[in-house]
Parts: structure tokens; sequence; C-alpha cells
């Protein structure tokens, strides 16, 4: 990454852009703190509607992060209880009634399609009420079914007081979803829609 | 302090899992068999020399096994980059070293205490009274060999070659702890059956040295 | 002159009159007669390739702690110069011991002792062979030093305490031998010239792996 500097307000729905290779995984990454910055700072300040459990973001990317030998259940109380979540069978049940896994709460996530391994992703990401949800490339391999439902999910999300952060390659209704939108361009920010930009253009990679 | 009970979720989810499939205990158990009993081939069992060796032996049927059962042991965290989701959860990383080296030392117990019969019954040492401090000395010679191996299992996971690196930099390190551990189960296991408690003692400050400094390095083992 | 080839001309010097001094200046020992004037140079690589090690323990602290690549670099150095005056150790040994106890390995507890260490310090470069990104591989090959330093003394009190249990012939002498005044100053010098030695190799190599890493950058902007 070079240097790097925004700012995201509260309830924002933000899209980074950007050819393979131009820092969004990276950026995401280092504001999940997944990963370490060799500089700079990263801050979450403010109260936002629903505090989060333990003040980190939700983070979801290509992979699961969820145990495929234990149940969807069992993986989302796992995550509840280590983020200290209230009464977290409850809040594991609520959410797999949400993002309509209920009925294969008993089954392994091992026999779990591609659609049902990306709601579980997303069930452990909100497990503990974050304030921030970050989403690396939500779209891939997805059919356009699944973009619906997941369109619809981010809407909720967001309108719930989340703010969410997003890396997308193109126009899609999830993209539509955008309340600001951000280029990057190996490792650098070179378009903002604060400072202009169309989301069009910079969704399509065309023009500044 | 949320270190105690994250650590006591995760090793649920370790034990768990493992109790699941059961993969770890029976591969490594069989494995241990199987060494002792071609240990038996190489000297000549039955013999007062071979009841010398068998301490030794065991030892290093069970440094072979858990450079073995500790392959797994990160690698499983890498599959659907669980490590991540974790490291997201916890906030203190030790708990993730705790409940590992927590599992490992139960699961190489476990195995140590299934073949602790066929070992009695190949070298014909009558364990009986012997036996609560033969599991003391299995217990602070394994915890060693968990803790030394839970920080290894963490390196090799992240270089090339991990299944041969694991034991090239596991092995050298757990010297101590063979050494010291064959020497006083001879002790104990000898006809007039002393108690080295020296040797244990020695064994339970290798666990601590080793213990402080995964705790003081764990988190830089984790490190993307 | 620069101050590098000053270093390194004493060094050379220093070492040439340690060795005059171990066989013209130093008395001859009762009863091993010239066969034990190897010892000055034996202990005295022992002595410098320790603290090589003890460097490199330090550059590996520091790195965890600060991620300034030149202590991955000084770190490296000194390992190898540490190794190869481990080496050197380990093979003085034996050509003392098969003339004095016509066995090439006594199993004395030092020598097996820095065998370990050898051991421990191979793996450790093993380690690095296997990571290609040079920060993980920097960051995991210091947590590993860090590792295998600690265990050092564990290494040596473990054997130690197993040779008490099954004596053996012992090395040129047990750490009690007294050394006689002269031989103590000559035992001393040759420490002295090993520790400059040490010190010249130690920072040559330094360099080395300096301009490989300018080397790498240049050759990197090349491609871009």
């Amino acid at each position: 990454m070079r240097k790097v500097s925004f700012e995201i307000a509260p309830g924002e729905c933000v899209v980074l852009a950007g050819r393979n290779g131009s820092g969004k995984t990276t950026l995401l990454r280092i504001a999940a703190q997944i990963v370490k910055p060799t500089a700079g700072k990263l801050s979450f300040p403010g109260a936002v509607a629903q505090p989060s459990e333990n003040g980190r973001p939700g983070y979801v990317a290509h992979t699961t992060m969820v145990y495929d030998e234990l149940t969807a259940e069992e993986n989302l109380v796992l995550f509840g209880k280590l983020q200290n979540v209230e009464q977290p069978a409850k809040r594991a049940e609520e959410l797999l009634r949400e993002v309509g896994l209920y009925e294969r709460r008993d089954s392994l996530v091992r026999t779990f399609s591609r659609g049902m391994r990306q709601r579980i992703a997303i069930a452990r990401a909100l497990i503990h009420r974050p304030s921030v949800l970050l989403f690396d490339e939500p779209a891939t391999g997805l059919d356009p079914l699944g973009i619906s439902w997941l369109a619809n999910s981010l809407r909720e999300v967001n309108r719930s007081g989340c703010t969410v952060v997003m890396s997308l390659h193109g126009e899609s209704e999830i993209s539509a979803l955008a309340t600001r939108a951000l280029r990057l361009d190996a490792g650098a920010v070179v378009a903002d829609t604060k400072t202009g930009a169309s989301l069009r253009a910079i969704l399509t990679f065309g023009g500044a | 302090m949320s270190l105690l009970p994250n650590t006591a979720t995760l090793l649920g989810k370790e034990l768990r899992t493992e109790f699941r499939s059961r993969e770890l205990l029976t591969t490594t158990g069989v494995f241990i068999l199987i060494v002792l009993v071609l240990f038996s081939f190489a000297i000549n069992p039955g013999t007062e020399e071979a009841r010398q060796f068998a301490p030794g032996l065991l030892w290093l049927a069970i440094l072979f096994a858990a450079s073995l059962m500790f392959q797994s042991c990160f690698l499983r965290e890498q599959a659907n980059d669980t490590l991540s989701s974790l490291r997201l959860a916890v906030s203190d990383p030790f708990a993730i070293f705790l409940a590992k080296l927590g599992a490992n030392t139960l699961f190489l117990l476990l195995t140590e205490l299934l073949m602790l019969p066929f070992f009695a019954i190949f070298y014909n040492i009558s364990l009986g009274a012997k036996l609560p401090v033969l599991v003391l000395v299995l217990f602070t010679g394994s915890l060693g060999i968990a803790i030394a191996g839970t920080a290894i299992s963490a390196i090799s996971a992240q270089a090339r070659m991990r299944e041969l690196l694991l034991p090239l930099l596991l092995l050298p390190l757990l010297t101590p702890v063979l050494v010291v551990s064959s020497l006083v189960t001879a002790s104990l296991l000898d006809r007039d059956s002393i108690v080295l408690w020296k040797g244990i003692g020695f064994l339970a400050v290798f666990d601590l040295i080793f213990l402080t400094a995964l705790w003081l390095f764990g988190e830089y083992l984790l490190e993307e | 002159m620069g101050k590098r080839t000053v270093l390194g001309a004493a060094a050379i010097l220093l070492v040439i009159a340690a060795a005059y001094a171990s066989f013209y200046v130093a008395p001859e020992e009762r009863t091993m007669g010239v066969l034990q004037r190897i010892f000055y140079f034996h202990a005295a690589s022992a002595w410098a390739g320790m603290d090589a090690f003890v460097i490199c323990f330090l550059c590996d602290l520091l790195y965890v702690w600060k991620r300034k690549e030149k202590y991955d670099w000084l770190a490296v150095s000194s390992a190898e110069v540490g190794l190869v005056f481990t080496t050197v150790v380990l093979i003085t040994g034996p050509i003392w011991a098969k003339p004095a106890w016509g066995i090439w390995w006594t199993w004395d507890a030092r020598l097996t002792s820095t065998f370990v260490l050898w051991l421990l310090y191979v793996s450790y470069l093993l380690l690095r062979t296997l990571i290609e990104e040079p920060n993980r591989r920097a960051l995991l090959s210091s947590l590993f030093g860090i590792f295998a330093f600690i265990d050092v003394p564990l290494v040596f009190g473990a054997i130690r305490w197993w040779r008490t249990q099954h004596p053996a012939p012992v090395i040129m002498g047990g750490p009690n031998s007294g050394l006689e005044p002269t031989m103590a100053k000559v035992f001393y010098f040759s420490v002295l010239a090993m520790h400059v030695l040490m010190i010249f190799l130690v920072i040559e190599r330094y360099i080395i792996e300096k301009m490989k890493h300018e080397v790498d950058i240049l050759q990197r902007e090349a491609e871009a």
C-alpha cells in the first residue's frame, strides 16, 4: 500500500473498487486489524446506534472463517462466546433465522453450498453486533438469486446503523447500495465520490 | 479479563472437534504401538538389557508421535482462515495457545496412558505402585513437549516443507525433556524404584520457562 | 587503511600469535603432552561461538521489538559464524579424544551439549531457507532463535545431570582441572584472539548480507 488516508462517516455504505492487486483486500484486512500497517493510524471513533460488543469490526472474506467440522450453530455459539456476546445460544439462533440457515443449524459446515457458506460467514461476522462491517468481494461466486439476497441483507444491515465497507468489481445490485465509493490503484486512492467522481466511473474504472 | 473463559471455550472446541472424529488419537496411538514393536526388532527383546532400554524407547516413541500429532495443530486453522477470525474474536491471543497446548497435552497423555499396558506387557514391567508417579512424570514431560510443539507448529505452518520442518525444529529443542524423562522413568521402573524428584522438578522448570516464552512472544507467532 | 582491514589484520595476527603461544609459550602438560595444546583452540572457540549465539539472541529480541532489517542481518551473520566456531569445537574434541581415550566420541557432557547446540542453530538456518518472504522469514526465525537460545542452558543442564547418573570419560579434564598461571594466560589470550576473529567475521558477513539486500532492491527496480 502507499499513502492512503480517508474518513468514513457512521452509517455510510462505502464501496472500494479497483483492479486486482490494487490494495482493496489489504486495506480491508488492515481495517479488520488482522494485518498491522507499517505506519499510520486506524481508528473507529464515535458512538453508533448499536455499539458492538467488543469494538471490533465484522469481517467477511473469501473463506467462511468458521470450522468445517462443527455445525452452523456450534460455530456461531463459539464465536459469540469468545466475543462475550450475551446469551450466545439465543443470538446464534436469531442470526441463523435471519440468514435462513436455521433448518441446517445442526449440519456440519463442511456440507454447505457456496451460497450457504457465505451466509454462515455473514452470521459469524455479525454475531457481536459490530458497528462496522467489512466485506471483501461479496458477489464472488454467487448466482443472481444469491446476489439479490445479499443486496437485501446488506441494505438491512446498513439500515440498522451498521457502517458497511465493501470491495467490489463492477456494477451490480450490490453496488447500487453505495452512498460513497473510492477507487484504489496500486495501493493509493485515485478517485472518491466525495470529491466529485461518479459512482459509475469508479466502478467501471473509467476516467477520474 | 477474558483470557480464562476464552481459553475454556477454545479448549472445548479443540476437544469437541477431536472427539468427534478421534482421528488424531487413534492414529497417534497406533503409531506409538508400531514404534514400540519396531524398536523391539532392533534390540533383543525379552532380555534384561531390553528392559533397561525400555524407558528411553518409550520417550523416543512419544517424541516421534508428538512430531506427527502436532502437524495439524495450526494447519487446520489455515483451511478456512479460522486463525484470522479467532484473532479477531479473542482479546488476548494467548488464549489460542493455551487452549491448543492444553488440548495437545491431553491428547498426548491420553495416547500414552492407552499405550502403557502394551508397554508393560512387551517389556515385562510391573507398574502397580509406581503408576501414580509414572503418570506425574508422563504429565510433566508431555506438557513440555506440548508447549514447545504448539509454538513450533505455529512456526512451521508458515514455512515450506512443514512436515519435515516440524520435527527438525522441535526435536533438538526437546533434548532436555527426552534426557531427563528417560532417566526419571528408568529410575522409577528399576528394581529399587527410586523417584528422582530433582528430575521431575527440572521438567517442571522446563515447562515454566517455555510457557513464559510462549506467553511473551505468542502473539508475534500469529502475525500476518 | 579502512577499519575493516585493520580489524581483519588484527584478527589474523592475534590468531597466529595465539597459535604460537599454544605451542611454544605454554608449558607442556604432564599427562597428555603435546595433544593437550589443542585445548586452547578448542575451549576458546567454544567461548567465541557461544558469544556469537548471544549476539544472535540479542538481535532476535531487537528485531521482534523494532522490526529493523539490520537486526535480522546481524542475527543470521552471528548465527553462521557461531556455527563455524561450534563446528571447530566438535572437530577438535574427537581429535583429542581418539589418542587420549581410544575412541572418537565419549559422550562427554559438554561436547554432547555442544552438538545439540550445533543442531539447534543448523535448524535455525534451515528454517530461514524455507521461508521466502523476507519480513516473515526475519520474524519467524527470530522467534525460533529466541526459543533455541533459552533452551541452551536447559540442554547443558540436562545433559550434565545425565552424565552424573551415567559417568563417562571427560574431554580435556573436567571444569575443576586447574590451569597453571602461564597456561591460564595463554588460554585467555586465545579467547581474546578467537573473539576478535569472531567479531571480524560477523561484521564481514553482515556487510555481505547488507549488499545482498541492496542488490535485491536494484533487481526489483530494474524489473519494475
